[in-house]
Order: C-alpha cells, then structure tokens, then sequence
C-alpha cells in the first residue's frame, strides 16, 4: 500500500478571533479526485491557501508525496509538482493569454537567468503554452490581452495556468466560479479527462459537478472536517444534510425554479 | 530596416516599427547632432548642457528598469550616482587615473551597495519600499559628506578625465559626449533585450502579480534582487559619466532630492517603456533649463507642472503623444 | 558624565521635534494612504512663519501662536487645492506631485524672504540654563521644547483616543470606506486631518527656529529623519513615532556625539579620523536596517490596511 500523494494532519489556522481551520486531517492517495464542499466562510478557500504555501499554518504538517513541505514556500511547492488555482482571478492582466500561460510553463523550464534571447520567441514555451490554451478552448484567444478577456474566458485561463506547470497535484478553488453552462461542462469534461493521470482537490459548490468528479468528499464547516468519504456516503449523512446539503438544496431550488 | 534588423537576428517587438518610433528616432538624431552644431556655432554651453541629459538618461534607464518594468519604486536612486562618481574621484585623488580601473570599480562597488540595500529592502512593499531606499541613500550622502579626505561637503574637483591608454581621449568634450552617447545607445539596446528575455519577463510579471509568480513557481526575490543590482551598476556607470563630465564630485549628487529628480524623468517620460526615460530626461533638464532663463524662480512654474501632471498625465508625457497607456 | 546627560536630553529633544514632524506624516499616510514629500515644506514655512510674525508683534509667543495658525491655514487650503485630487492616484504620482509642491514651496519662500534666512530670537527670559540635577545645567529653552512637545503628545493622545474625531480618525485608518459610507463628511475628515499634521510640522519648525536654523531647504534634511522614525515606528501608529522618535533622537545624537571617541580608541587614528563621523551619523540607519530584517513592518504596525 503506497502513501497517499497528499498527507495533512491537524492543520489549523486561525485570523483574530476566526478559526479558519481546525485541526484538518486528509489522507489524498495519488490519482483521486478529492472534492472539498462546505457552506460560506467554511474555510475551504484557506485550507486550499494552506496546502499552496500561503498563508502558514499555526500547528499542523503537510506532506507530499513522502516530504515534510509544512514550512516550505509558495514556490518551493509549485515546483514540487503543486499548482493552484485561484478562486478570485489573479492573472497578468497587461499581458496576454499566451504571455500568461507560457510565463507558467517559463516557471518550470529551467532557470530564467537568461538576459538576452527573446522569451517570446523560444519554441519550448510557447508551444506547450498554446497547447495548454487549447485544452481548456482558449487556443483562439492566445494573443488577446486578458484585460480584454471575459470573466469565463479568465476563469479557462486561470486553469490553463495551473495546468502548463505540469503538476502532479492540482488545487482547484471554485474553477467553475462565473462560469456558463456550456464553458463548464467544458471544464468539466476536461477535468474528467485528467482524472487519473493527476490528484485534484477541488473546491466547488455546485454539487451535480462534485457528485459527478468527486471520488471522496471532505465536508468542512466552520473550519473542521464533518464528514470525509466516498459520495454516496456523505450525501447519506445526517450531520452533513443538516449542516450543508440542506442548505443546498434550498439553493439549488432557487437555482431550478 | 526590417531587412537589417532580420540580418543581425535582433527580434523586436512589432511596436517599434510603428509610426510612435518616430519621436524617439529623431530625438536621438537630435542628441547625435549636439556637437556638430556646437561646432558649427562655438556655442559649447550647448555641448555641456546635453552632455549632461545624455548621462542622466542613461541613470534614468536604470531606473526605469526597476520602477517601470519591475514596479520597484526607489527613492534612492541617485546614491549610484554618487559612489560612481566618488570611485573615479577618489581614485584619481589616490593617483589612479586609468578609466580602465576606475569605472570597473565603479560599476562593482555600485553593484555591491544595491546587492546590500537590496537583500534588505526588497522585502518590503510600496511605500515601505520608497521610503527605506531613500534612506539608504541619505545614509551614503551623510557618509561622503564625512569624508574630509575628499572634500567632505564642499566637493572634490577631479584633476583630469579618466584615462584610457589613448583609445579615447575624454578630456576633449567632443570626444567625451560622443562616448557618452554611444554608451547610451549600447543601454537602450541591452535593456531592449533584456526585458523581453527569460529575465525580463519574470521581472515584469513580478510587477505586474507577483503573488501569481510564486504561486506558478518563480523565487521571485531572487530575480528582483538581480534586477535591482544590474540597475544599480549601470547607474553607477553614469555616476562615473557624470564625475567625469563635470570634472567634479560632492555629496549633493546623491542628495535625496536627486533621487526625486530621477523619479520625475522616469514617471514624466512614461513609466516601463523603453524610450520613455530618455524622453522624461531631455523633457524635465530642457524645461529646468528654459524656466530658469525666463524666469529668477523657475521652482513656482516647474513645481505646479509637475503636479499637474501627476493628477492628469496617466502615463507620462508620451501620452500625449498617443502612446499606448500601459495600465 | 554631565555631557552624557546633557547628550541624552539632547536625543530626547531632537526626538521630540522628529515626533512632531514623524506624527503627521504618519497620520497623513495612514488616514488618506498618502506620501507627502511636502511635509518638510510646511515645516519650514512653520519657522518663516515665526520669524516673521516675531519680528512684527516683537514677541516671540504671539509670533509662534500666529505662525501655528497660519501654518494650519495654508496646510488646509493646500490640501484642497492641491492634494485632494492626488488621493485617487498612485503612490509614485503622490511622490511625483508632492516633489513638485516641495520645489514650488522652495522657491516661493525665496522669492517672498529672500535667499539669505531668517533668525528668530528667543526671548531674553528663555536664554538662561536650569540646573536640573546638581551640577548639571540644562538651557531652559531646550527644556521648553522637551515639555511642551510632551504636552502636544498627550494632547494628540487625548484627540484621537478620547475624541469623536480621534474616532473617526482611527476609524478612517482602518477602513475608510466604511467611514465614507457612515455618512461622515470623508472631505472635510481629510481636510482636518491634513490641517493637523501642518500644524504640527509647523509646529516643530517654529520651535526649532530659534536653535538650529530658518533657511531655504530645511525640511529637507530632517524629513528623512522623520520617514525613518515612521519607518521604525510602524506606518500609521503615533505610538510608534512617539517612541521611534525618541530612539532615533537618542541614537542620532549619542552617536555624534561619542562614537567618534569610541571608535579612535578603537582603530588607529587615521581610519578613525576619515571614518567616525561617517559612521556616527549612519548609526540610525543601521537600526533602520536591524529593524527592517527583524521586523519588517515596524515596532507597532498600525492595524489592518
């Protein structure tokens, strides 16, 4: 039985007087996609901060694949293989998609002391850089400004990011935030696709997209883990339909009707 | 001009074959033509006076690279200024004349002071950032002024021009501002380079998120530290220029307010656009200069206007040019 | 040891005058997020103020009272021609505009005083020294300083603690929106705010006046004293300044004072000679750096931002 890819225990992280996370646990073996539900200020955008490097935990150890990263940096970990996606867009908004995306991939492709040649125009980067684009659908708009992008087309952009850096495992926070129906079933189509070949853990509200991903779910209220198991068995969970699926529901309701 | 530049297999960016080019282009002419016309007239004040832009645009180049590409603002710019300029002074006054010990020197130890501030500074932000670069470099103006040995505050007057074994002879102004000239076309093209390299790049999206950088994978100190020491020797470099151009150093050429004046060309020209520097230079020395002919008190005009263009100007003077605003 | 102790007040006096200064520049940065380089101008014109109301009502008292209002009327006005419509910009446009306001104000002064300086001269009953502790004189009027800055100090204390603007000045630090959005005149706030922070620099530089100097520039030199002190202090936190500003005077003034000695004691004379008063008076800026590694945000960061 090899160890899981993603080993936390105890992580806990608290802002003033808010317990954002307490004493979180989550074995993650490698090759699963892990959904992280939970209602709003649950602390689920600060355990994926977390487990990205920023901010750092008060008490608690992150392992991945085997190695102690609890106090390592954001970049440290994004070389090791870790890559995140951000819930609030954070791009390089005077440059343009492909600029964006072959940064990314620029990040991972040796060093960049490198003072002279055009950046623009080595092959190795910008290649891998479209095809990135072109996975999430975003091939047509490689040359546009991302300031010149609509929010869907930022939020395909913010994955493409995450995946140019050829991670091994992706933190996804609400990736189909803004998002259509259409650019969605896209994204989800793509994840579906990834599964397997890569570790998610992924943020997400809509539930038909976490019921149709998720391999486990993790339920966190108020910063502690509630429930944490296959799909089936957290959507059967009293505690979880009274705190969350509940609320879900009305929602959705709305949502439908 | 396409066919030459595809022959040296220089690429550049498709912005520069546009018709904006136009305004850099004929400054430079202009810049180029100093002397002849200095020759022509016997009007030398001329020679000195854009002698002196030439200089200042190139220290304004190396501020640009941080503060325009890099978004790191430093108030304390003008201290590279200085040690450069004190390495060839104190160096000549110890009997090293040779340009060719003098502004390696000037260059390395320009380097080392940005390394030093830098390791410390660069992990603070904005105005943080700017107010303790600023007083890092009052620190260097109280310690020249300290030293008595070489004038303490009332200055050193250097005795001759750095030497060069004969290849070039700076003593003569001609020679002196042809050179300079020449260094300043060299920076331009070395920072055209550079910041659409590898480097360049991480330095802009620093700038431009560094939170994104680390979070893709980039050190992002490292890179900013460098960018921050090849801004200071080559500021350093132009301290050396500036020393040898006025045949004179004092503490007053790192005096805080220097710094400002570096700023202003910087932010007048155009924040992180290649040419800009050069134009805030020739713009801000060109205005200091007319003002101070028409005028006994040329502060009361060029004090409001640059207020003015802090509130209105959103990108420099070369938006009024139609230049591309860049954020 | 009576030269210690006379060294010490010293510190503490060059720090009380910094506090002033320090003081509205970091209520200015931390209430409306912005960097006036001009801060030293206003001090400045605080002293020529003085100078000139002094001559005029041949009292130094009523010359000072006038020139802390005049101050704090020119502080206003200037805040709302000239600074209010900096607010929305970015800070390199603040240092930008404030730079140009700095030349301006140099050249104003000039042009309406003269190149030449003022001298301000204290009272003939302000000249004498009291004997604070047996033995040791001490000049009255640098006691004066030493008093009433402390008792400006309690007085801001009192402003923003106890008062309903001191409220919505810590407020308005900590969320400006939110204080917009309460219904409180934001304009006005700054405007007050701006005038106070006048005062006070003008304050310091009346004080001065009449012991170190009324000339063209001055602001220049002490107001970097003044961003190292917020610097130390914490951006934002009077507290900060308070205490920054004394160690920094303390540092500032010892360090001038004796490291020369220590350090030709210490090295032969010649290194010591070039070198002592070089690195005496980059001592603050070592405790700069010392508290820049250890704590990057200063000793009491105000809250939030």
């Amino acid at each position: 039985m090899t160890e899981p890819l993603l080993q936390v225990a105890g992580l806990s992280k608290r802002f003033g007087g808010v317990v954002a996370a307490d004493a979180i646990a989550l074995d993650i073996p490698a090759g699963e996609c892990h959904a992280i539900i939970g209602p709003n200020g649950a602390g689920k955008t600060t355990l994926i901060g977390l487990l990205a490097g920023e901010p750092a935990p008060e008490r608690g150890s992150i392992r991945f694949d085997g190695r102690d990263i609890t106090a390592l940096p954001v970049h440290s970990r994004s070389q090791l293989g870790l890559a995140r996606s951000f819930q609030i867009t954070s791009l390089f908004t005077d440059f343009t998609a492909l600029d964006n995306v072959a940064l990314a991939v620029q990040a991972h492709a040796g060093h960049s002391f490198r003072f002279w040649r055009d950046a623009r125009g080595e092959a190795a980067l910008r290649l891998p850089a479209r095809e990135a684009l072109d996975r999430v659908g975003l091939a047509a708009r490689a040359d546009t400004r991302v300031d010149r992008l609509s929010h869907g087309e930022q939020r395909q952009l913010e994955i493409a990011m995450a995946l140019a850096t050829q991670p091994r495992l992706l933190l996804l926070d609400e990736p189909m935030a803004g998002l259509g129906s259409d650019e969605s079933a896209r994204i989800v189509a793509m994840l579906r696709q990834l599964k397997g070949s890569l570790t998610m853990v992924l943020v997400e509200h809509d539930m038909e997209t976490v019921f149709a991903l998720a391999d486990r779910i993790t339920v966190l209220v108020y910063g502690r883990v509630i429930a944490s198991g296959e799909p089936a068995a957290v959507r059967a969970d009293a505690a979880v339909r009274e705190a969350y699926l509940g609320e879900q529901d009305a929602r959705q309701d709305l949502h439908h009707g | 001009m396409k066919a030459a530049l595809k022959l040296f297999r220089v690429s550049l960016p498709a912005s520069w074959l546009a018709p904006r080019t136009a305004l850099p282009v004929a400054v430079l002419i202009i810049l180029g033509l100093v002397p002849i016309y200095t020759a022509v007239t016997g009007d030398a004040f001329m020679l000195t006076l854009f002698g002196r832009i030439v200089i200042l645009s190139i220290a304004a180049l190396s501020l640009n690279l941080i503060m325009g590409y890099g978004g790191m603002a430093s108030f304390g710019h003008a201290a590279y200024l200085g040690i450069g300029g004190y390495a060839v002074g104190i160096l000549w006054k110890e009997g090293i004349a040779s340009g060719f010990v003098q502004w390696p020197v000037a260059i390395a130890v320009s380097a080392l002071f940005a390394l030093a501030v830098g390791a410390l500074s660069l992990r603070t932000r904005g105005v943080y950032f700017i107010m303790i670069t600023l007083a890092f470099a009052q620190m260097v103006y109280y310690v020249a002024q300290g030293l008595d040995r070489y004038g303490g505050d009332d200055g050193l007057t250097i005795g001759s021009r750095s030497r060069f074994a004969g290849i070039v002879d700076i003593g003569n102004a001609t020679q002196l501002y042809y050179f300079c000239f020449a260094l300043l076309l060299a920076s331009l093209f070395l920072i055209s380079r550079l910041v659409n390299s590898r480097f360049g790049l991480v330095i802009q999206g620093t700038r431009s998120n560094e939170r994104r950088m680390r979070a893709i994978g980039f050190s992002t100190f490292r890179y900013k530290l460098v960018c921050f020491v090849i801004a200071g020797a080559l500021c350093g470099l132009s301290g050396a220029l500036l020393a040898n151009h006025t045949n004179f150093i004092s503490p007053s050429m790192m005096f805080w307010t220097r710094s400002g004046d570096l700023m202003v060309m910087v932010i007048l020209g155009g924040l992180g656009t290649l040419f800009g520097p050069v134009l805030g230079a020739v713009t801000y020395l060109l205005l200091e200069e007319a003002l101070s002919r028409v005028t006994e008190y040329p502060g009361l005009f060029l004090g409001p206007t640059l207020l003015l263009v802090a509130i209105f100007l959103h990108g420099g003077i070369q938006s009024l040019f139609g230049a591309p605003r860049r954020d | 040891m009576l030269y210690f102790i006379e060294q010490c007040l010293n510190g503490v006096q060059l720090g009380m005058l910094l506090f002033l200064l320090a003081a509205g520049l970091t209520l200015i940065f931390g209430i409306m997020d912005l960097v006036n380089l001009a801060h030293g101008s206003l001090y400045m014109l605080g002293a020529y103020f003085a100078a000139t109301f002094a001559a005029a009502t041949d009292s130094f008292v009523l010359g000072a009272l006038l020139a802390l209002a005049a101050t704090a009327v020119c502080g206003m006005v200037l805040e709302v021609i000239a600074i209010r419509p900096l607010y929305r910009r970015s800070h390199l446009d603040h240092v930008l505009g404030t730079f140009g306001l700095l030349l301006f104000f140099n050249e104003l002064v000039r042009l309406i005083w003269g190149p030449a300086g003022m001298t301000l001269s204290l009272p003939s009953a302000m000249l004498s020294a009291v004997q604070i502790i047996p033995g040791v004189y001490y000049p009255l009027y640098r006691l004066v300083i030493i008093l009433v800055a402390l008792a400006v100090a309690a007085l801001l204390y009192l402003l923003v603690m106890r008062t309903r603007l001191g409220m919505l000045i810590r407020a308005g630090a900590s969320n400006r929106e939110m204080v917009g959005a309460l219904g409180v005149n934001i304009k006005l706030l700054y405007t007050l705010v701006f005038g106070l922070g006048a005062t006070l620099a003008g304050f310091a530089g009346l004080m001065q006046a009449p012991i170190l100097t009324v000339q063209i520039g001055m602001g220049e030199n002490i107001l970097i004293l003044a961003f190292v002190v917020i610097i130390i202090g914490g951006i934002g936190s009077i507290r900060g300044a308070f205490v920054a500003a004394i160690v920094v005077g303390l540092i500032d003034t010892l360090g001038r004072a004796f490291l020369p000695d220590v350090l030709r004691s210490m090295l032969s004379t010649n290194a010591a000679l070039t070198l002592a008063p070089a690195i005496s008076s980059m001592s603050i800026y070592m405790l700069m750096a010392a508290v820049l590694v250890f704590r990057p945000e200063g000793l009491f960061p105000a809250a939030s931002r």
